[in-house]
């Protein structure tokens, strides 16, 4: 009885009522859909990103402060030279340790379509520790070959067998690459992978290597091998920069927690000011029927059944529009991530077979109804409270 | 036993502009079955007494007794419990809830302990000795005559058959013809053993009682 009495003041005041769930709505949909997005675009970057387990990657020190690997920053005339590369080599011994060079060329494919390209010469007994093969084959010793990055072969219709052209060099291609997205060491989706030996006759042997990736099987030694690295290398002055894969992960969760915490931020904003208007709602409601209030205490109702009573109403309004709201956060936030999704693959396959619900959507969904249910609750709270604690002969009073 | 017993009760409300005194040293008892008016003028206690007999409010210092238990000391959830299950109240504008149909105003005290079929089976039979029509039972108070809306009022408060029913200026908002009418309805109620307490103005109304109690300034004339 109590929650139809309720239910009939909120519908007295219908369009008082309205407004209120309105504003719950709002704030549900936002912090609900808002969690959704973080938590695609979360997804997408754990999709993009190359799990590339246990490496180290190092590269020259460039005095510009903390960089990251990719930063153009870093892309100065730095390199590491190959006394050091040897150096690398014992200190990790005997996790394997992979000189990269990097480079760039004016590359033609066929009918004459072409333009700049990273070229990246590996040692070919490395390449199969760092990269995938699509189709086509590794590089043989001695054999001259490139393998293309998977974009780079999807947009120009390169596949196994075709020739290119690098710089005036003709060469033919061996294999393409499986995907590898963003990685802590090198990127070659829109690279072209050349061995070595080809590379120094075709760019001349240049004063070092570009980075130096260094693969190590066990987790636990890799705190170890940085250690011993930074030692012999950093003791007197920074000569590399070390960088660990799980730094990178580490960066980017933290950028994902910046995201997630800003966009709840947000949501959580306007459901405040969703709770507010209940407060203001319920407050209303209560003074308007002090009287009433009164005539219930004074025939026999309690003061936590008038309580009771005014919660229920904020529950009702909480109810509604925490539903209707995670019904339609449910819609927006698909929305919202299809074109998130859209947006940070344009132009590679990683949004293929992405699913945009998932568990932590769902949970976002629900996190939002219980938050705009809680809010409504507590706004509810006060207003009822203060009803409760009338005196009924003072309520009765009340003009 | 009496229904009621005052012993040397005294209210005083604190104000800023100083005390009170609404009720001094007043004792006296009601009798089961009396038909009792209080008369007086505005300002007199009359109100402050009724709203003490009907455990609204405490007294400053004395004792109270309702059917011998004292309840003078007694908090506000044990108060609003004698409330809902000893005393009926009749107001003057009689204070029906607009929001509940007339059916649902008269089960409203007993639905908080009984179960809804009991309630709505008792609501029905009060209802209808009170002389609303059936095709009224659904009827929200301000679809419903003055008249007819004291009826339920009073039917709300005989619902929970009570102890002891109270009535504060029950004939003030209505016409006399009306008026009369529910001064017969509570009379007959009295002749089948109510005790009724009522506060007003008027003496015709006041010639219903079969006992007339004075107050002036707080005491008993």
């Amino acid at each position: 009885m109590f929650f139809s009495f309720a239910v009939r003041n909120l519908r007295r005041h219908w369009i008082r009522s309205a407004l209120s769930i309105i504003g719950i709505i709002i704030g549900v949909v936002a912090i609900a859909s808002l969690g959704i997005m973080a938590s695609s675009i979360n997804l997408l970057l754990a999709n993009v990103i190359t799990d590339v387990g246990d490496t180290l990657v190092i590269t020259p020190h460039t005095a510009i402060g903390e960089t990251f690997t990719g930063d153009p920053r870093t892309a100065v005339d730095a390199a590491i030279p190959a006394r050091e590369v040897e150096e690398i080599r014992r200190a990790a011994n005997p996790h394997r340790t992979i000189p990269v060079l990097q480079g760039a060329d004016e590359v033609e494919f066929s009918r004459g379509e072409g333009g700049y390209a990273q070229i990246i010469g590996l040692a070919p007994e490395d390449i199969p520790v760092l990269l995938n093969i699509a189709k086509g084959q590794y590089l043989r010793q001695n054999q001259p070959g490139a393998l293309v990055g998977t974009h780079l072969a999807r947009e120009y219709g390169i596949s196994p067998g075709s020739r290119i052209t690098v710089g005036e060099e003709s060469i033919r291609v061996a294999g393409v690459l499986t995907e590898r997205g963003l990685a802590a060491d090198i990127n070659p989706d829109y690279a072209i992978v050349v061995s070595d030996t080809w590379y120094e006759s075709h760019f001349g042997v240049g004063d070092g290597y570009s980075m130096v990736v260094v693969r190590i099987g066990d987790i636990a030694e890799i705190d170890r091998v940085k250690g011993v690295l930074e030692n012999q290398f950093n003791r007197r002055e920074e000569v590399v920069d070390i960088f660990d894969s799980r730094d990178m992960l580490r960066q980017y969760e933290e950028i994902y927690q910046q995201i997630t915490v800003f966009l709840l931020g947000i949501g959580g904003l306007s459901l405040i000011v969703a709770a507010v208007n209940i407060l203001n709602v319920m407050y209303i409601s209560v003074t308007e029927r002090i009287r009433e209030i009164g005539v219930m205490r004074s025939i026999g109702a309690r003061r936590r059944e008038i309580l009771r009573l005014f919660l229920y109403e904020a529950l009702v309004l909480g109810l509604i529009g925490s539903i209707v709201g995670g019904i339609a956060s449910a819609i927006s936030g698909y929305l919202i991530s299809l074109v998130a999704v859209e947006v940070f693959t344009a132009g590679t396959t990683f949004g293929e077979g992405f699913t945009v619900f998932n568990l932590s959507a769902v949970g976002y969904i629900v996190f939002g109804i219980a938050f705009g249910i809680g809010t409504s609750i507590a706004a509810g709270f006060y207003p009822a409270w203060k009803a409760s604690q009338l005196t009924p002969i003072e309520a009765m009073r009340h003009k | 036993m009496p229904i009621i017993r005052f012993e040397d009760v005294s209210k005083i409300y604190r104000l800023p502009a100083g005390d009170v005194v609404a009720l001094d040293h007043v004792s006296l008892t009601v009798e089961p079955g009396e038909f009792i008016a209080v008369m007086g003028p505005s300002g007199s206690g009359k109100s402050t007494l009724l709203n003490m007999m009907g455990c609204l409010d405490i007294p400053t210092s004395g004792r109270i007794y309702l059917s011998g238990q004292d309840i003078s000391g007694l908090g506000d959830d044990a108060l609003t419990r004698l409330r809902r299950d000893r005393i009926g109240f009749v107001f003057q504008s009689f204070n029906l809830i607009p929001l509940l149909s007339a059916v649902e105003n008269v089960e409203f005290p007993i639905v908080l302990t009984t179960g809804r079929a009991e309630s709505r089976r008792r609501a029905v039979e009060v209802l209808a000795a009170v002389g609303i029509t059936e095709s009224r039972f659904t009827h929200t108070p301000g679809e419903l005559s003055g008249g007819q809306q004291q009826r339920v009022a009073i039917a709300r408060a005989l619902v929970n058959d009570p102890d002891l029913l109270l009535c504060d200026e029950p004939t003030g908002n209505l016409d006399s013809k009306t008026g009369t009418a529910i001064m017969d309805l509570l009379a007959g109620e009295n002749r089948e053993g109510k005790t009724i307490v009522m506060v007003t103005h008027d003496p015709n109304v006041a010639a219903y009682a079969h006992r007339t109690i004075r107050i002036v300034d707080g005491r008993l004339a």
